[in-house]
């Protein structure tokens, strides 16, 4: 899969958002009085022209962010993840939820580049729960890169998922950088021996702390695709990877979880930027290896609590949920990806303000741009 | 054409002094109608003899500890003293710019202690942007206004007085001298303070007074000491939806230490977005506050802007507070019509229409509010219920309440989705899938 840009054809949208950078760029290249000088009146004239604020930041645009070398023309995506949903009439509730998200992301001016869609669409990997999640997803204005769960492929071994979405590895280049979408929670057998059916399987999964199943791994055929794919990508090109599990090892009865996370950041290692989006953790969660930087996503489903054990010092912790509110700790997002490929992740949590992550903030080791604890009182 | 629209136009004026004319009439020959719709000040003061004590004690259904321990702000305990000044305060028609709005005016002790209006009327006929909350109990309230932006009555007290559109003194000196020629005042400071007046001493006494009107002897309460005959059969199947199917009891938790049903937070349930377009109101609201973002300019914000309907936001500029407004108490629910911040819900009906079809969608709804699929028989049980609440010295007007919210639930019902309240279509679905709707 590749970027699906034509080039003598450009949209409205396309067009708006060349001129804006255009005009961001520019920006870059003043020095720091001359900047202070404009800004005001770049602002205006992008509030003018409409580039407004986005709908879930209330912060202005990030207008003086530094250049590099990478050569990437600065762009956001959106996410939405982990919306396990059963069929209807058996839990709407997690249906209504991410009707929400999908709101909220359509909402987004201007709109997202295109929208990650972080796995575990299904709970039990029916599908009539594959069915109602993609019929939702299509609602979505801007294009949707989607990433398989488990609760997706263990009923079928992503059969269905497969035929509605497409392989579940990939890779493609969007506006200078390489993004890379994995499968990151292959289990090793714990079925046919046991001679489980394909639904005590997926429940075996689905279960949080259950001894029965392995640990999830990315696996070598896909280590080896990986390195094959970055064979031919500079070291010099930011890259963004999505998995859905943590590619780092945080709590293992959890599976919060990548068996084989040190042998996957070896290949990365060569990168000079790296960040990672994962699912699956239910929350807000910030870590850094070396020149990789993790982001968790928020699911629409239900909040995790966090850890007892392994949780990243970097990560500032979001506040327990209400749980009088079924909404709270839930939400969606988006990751701002800055010209020179790092990211900023913003954790658009309903019902709350919003917190975001910056880039300089992992760059920094935890010293500059340290995101805003939440006050809010705990219950 | 021309001519018959103008022809229109002298009838309705003529109509229209023909109804002023009416309305003159009606006010000279009735004694006890005073100006903006209230009941004259002086009835109101006799009607109120008939309901409170004016005690300093603590009112039945308040535990005596809590209530000299929590709710009597030091500096501010309760005296006779103080209490007799308040309530001359609180009727007194000089503390507005023209002379014709006291507290008593939107807080009428003859109809619930609040107006019975959608929004209130002040000064030069002005009208806000919110239902005047009843007095009644208010005392017991962890922070004061549709949006809190007041901790307490003390602070309360002193910002309508001095809000161009409700009593109209630019400041609080011209409300003080708007009373400083009349010496029984100069008497009643000295005596409740120990001082010359002040403004702060002013809130003070209106506090004092507030705090004795409190209603807290309901059919509920002896039902809930044990008198299972205290409540109809239908209040009592209400009782168990309001704890169970129709979710009532998540905010407006209610036992002895917390009589009001209320969890004293704020929630978005929808009833601003059905007109509002929260993005850009609340982008407006922050520039706007960025010139000031005390409790005054909060106060004009609430009153006399559109940005009234960002609730809680104005106050904390905090995202998940766009919308989101108080949890009101259900004490006298039944004779405080009509509901919500801005008086949209014209009966209990309509209240249990709104929250069955799982509030109006927007992107602030607060997670709890969904979809509540309750039946018609159960909607009667639960506003059986509600009316259950009012306190026993209001027992006729609950009475004349009832049979007027049912008389004009039979015959509209506005808020009422069937499709949504019995989850045949979901909130967010016909924005997000359109009308075909999820397979």
């Amino acid at each position: 899969m590749n970027d699906n840009n034509i080039p003598h054809i450009k949209s409205a949208e396309t067009r708006y958002l060349e001129e804006r950078e255009a005009l961001f760029r520019g920006l870059q290249r003043l020095d720091r009085r001359g900047f202070f000088r404009v800004s005001g009146g770049a602002t205006a004239a992008a509030i003018a022209a409409g580039v407004g604020f986005p709908f879930h930041s209330f912060l202005p645009i990030n207008v003086a962010y530094a250049d590099a070398s990478g050569g990437s023309q600065g762009f956001t995506f959106a996410y939405i993840s982990d919306s396990h949903l059963y069929a209807r009439k058996t839990n709407e509730r997690f249906v209504r939820q991410l009707l929400r998200a999908v709101d909220d992301v359509n909402s987004l001016d201007p709109q997202p580049d295109f929208v990650l869609y972080g796995g575990d669409l299904a709970q039990l990997g029916r599908k009539e729960e594959l069915d109602l999640g993609a019929q939702i997803l299509k609602a979505l204005k801007a294009p949707v890169r989607m990433m398989v769960g488990e609760h997706d492929w263990y009923f079928d071994m992503g059969r269905h998922w497969n035929a509605l979405f497409g392989p579940e590895t990939y890779s493609f280049d969007h506006k200078g950088v390489h993004f890379v979408v994995l499968m990151s929670v292959q289990e090793k057998d714990f079925w046919t021996a046991r001679g489980l059916s394909p639904a005590e399987r997926m429940h075996t999964v689905a279960g949080l702390d259950n001894a029965l199943q392995s640990a999830f791994e990315v696996g070598t055929p896909q280590r080896e695709w990986l390195k094959k794919d970055l064979e031919r990508v500079p070291a010099s090109t930011p890259l963004i990877v999505f998995s859905h599990s943590p590619l780092y090892k945080l709590y293992r009865p959890w599976n919060f979880w990548t068996d084989d996370a040190e042998d996957v950041q070896a290949i990365l290692q060569r990168f000079d930027r790296v960040t990672v989006l994962h699912g699956h953790t239910h929350q807000v969660l910030t870590n850094r290896i070396g020149n990789i930087q993790f982001h968790g996503m928020l699911s629409t489903a239900w909040p995790w609590p966090y850890a007892p054990q392994g949780l990243p010092a970097l990560t500032v912790q979001m506040n327990r949920p209400n749980p009088f509110n079924p909404a709270d700790g839930l939400g969606d997002g988006s990751a701002t990806v800055h010209p020179d490929g790092l990211v900023d992740k913003l954790y658009n949590l309903w019902n709350r303000n919003p917190t975001q992550v910056k880039a300089n903030y992992l760059s920094s080791g935890g010293k500059s741009d340290i995101p805003a604890a939440p006050k809010l009182a705990s219950y | 054409m021309k001519r018959n629209a103008g022809a229109a136009l002298r009838r309705t004026a003529l109509l229209g002094c023909l109804a002023i004319a009416g309305g003159a009439l009606i006010a000279a020959a009735s004694p006890t109608a005073g100006q903006h719709g209230a009941m004259a000040m002086d009835a109101q003061q006799q009607r109120l003899d008939q309901l409170v004590t004016n005690a300093a004690s603590a009112p039945p259904g308040v535990d005596p500890v809590a209530w000299s321990k929590i709710y009597q702000p030091p500096g501010n305990e309760p005296t006779a003293d103080r209490i007799a000044l308040g309530r001359k305060l609180y009727f007194d028609t000089r503390l507005s710019k023209d002379g014709t709005v006291s507290c008593g005016t939107c807080h009428d002790a003859s109809r619930g202690f609040t107006d019975h209006r959608n929004v209130s009327e002040g000064i030069g006929d002005h009208l806000g942007r919110r239902s005047a909350p009843t007095t009644m109990n208010a005392a017991l309230f962890q922070s004061m206004f549709w949006d809190g932006r007041a901790s307490t009555l003390e602070e309360q007290a002193k910002l309508p007085i001095l809000n161009p559109v409700e009593m109209g003194h630019p400041d609080a000196a011209s409300a003080l001298a708007a009373i400083s020629g009349d010496p029984a005042y100069r008497d009643l400071f000295q005596k409740a303070y120990g001082r010359a007046p002040s403004y702060d001493d002013l809130g003070r006494a209106i506090a004092s007074f507030e705090r004795t009107l409190i209603f807290l002897e309901a059919p509920f309460d002896r039902f809930a000491a044990g008198d299972a005959k205290a409540m109809s059969p239908a209040a009592q199947r209400g009782f168990a939806l309001f704890n169970g199917k129709a979710r009532c009891v998540s905010c407006h938790m209610i036992n002895a230490s917390n009589p009001l049903g209320t969890d004293n937070l704020f929630h978005n349930i929808g009833v601003s977005a059905r007109k509002q377009n929260f993005e850009a109101l609340a982008q407006q609201a922050l520039a706007a506050l960025q010139g000031g973002s005390g409790v005054d300019a909060v106060d004009k914000m609430a009153l006399q802007t559109d940005m009234s309907e960002l609730g809680r936001f104005i106050v904390t500029k905090n995202r998940g507070d766009i919308g989101a407004f108080k949890t009101e108490q259900l004490r006298n629910i039944g004779i405080t019509a009509p509901y919500m911040h801005d008086g949209s819900l014209r009966t209990l009906w309509d209240v249990m229409d709104h929250y069955n079809k799982g509030g109006e969608t927007n992107p602030y709804l607060d997670g709890g509010i969904e979809p509540l699929n309750l039946s018609e028989d159960e909607i009667n049980d639960v506003v059986a219920f509600l009316f259950s609440f009012t306190d026993t010295r209001f027992a006729r007007e609950n009475e004349t309440a009832l049979h007027e919210q049912q008389a004009h639930a039979a015959r509209q019902r506005p808020f009422r989705d069937n499709a949504l309240a019995h989850r045949r279509v979901l909130p967010f679905e016909t924005r997000v899938i359109g009308s075909t709707g999820l397979k």
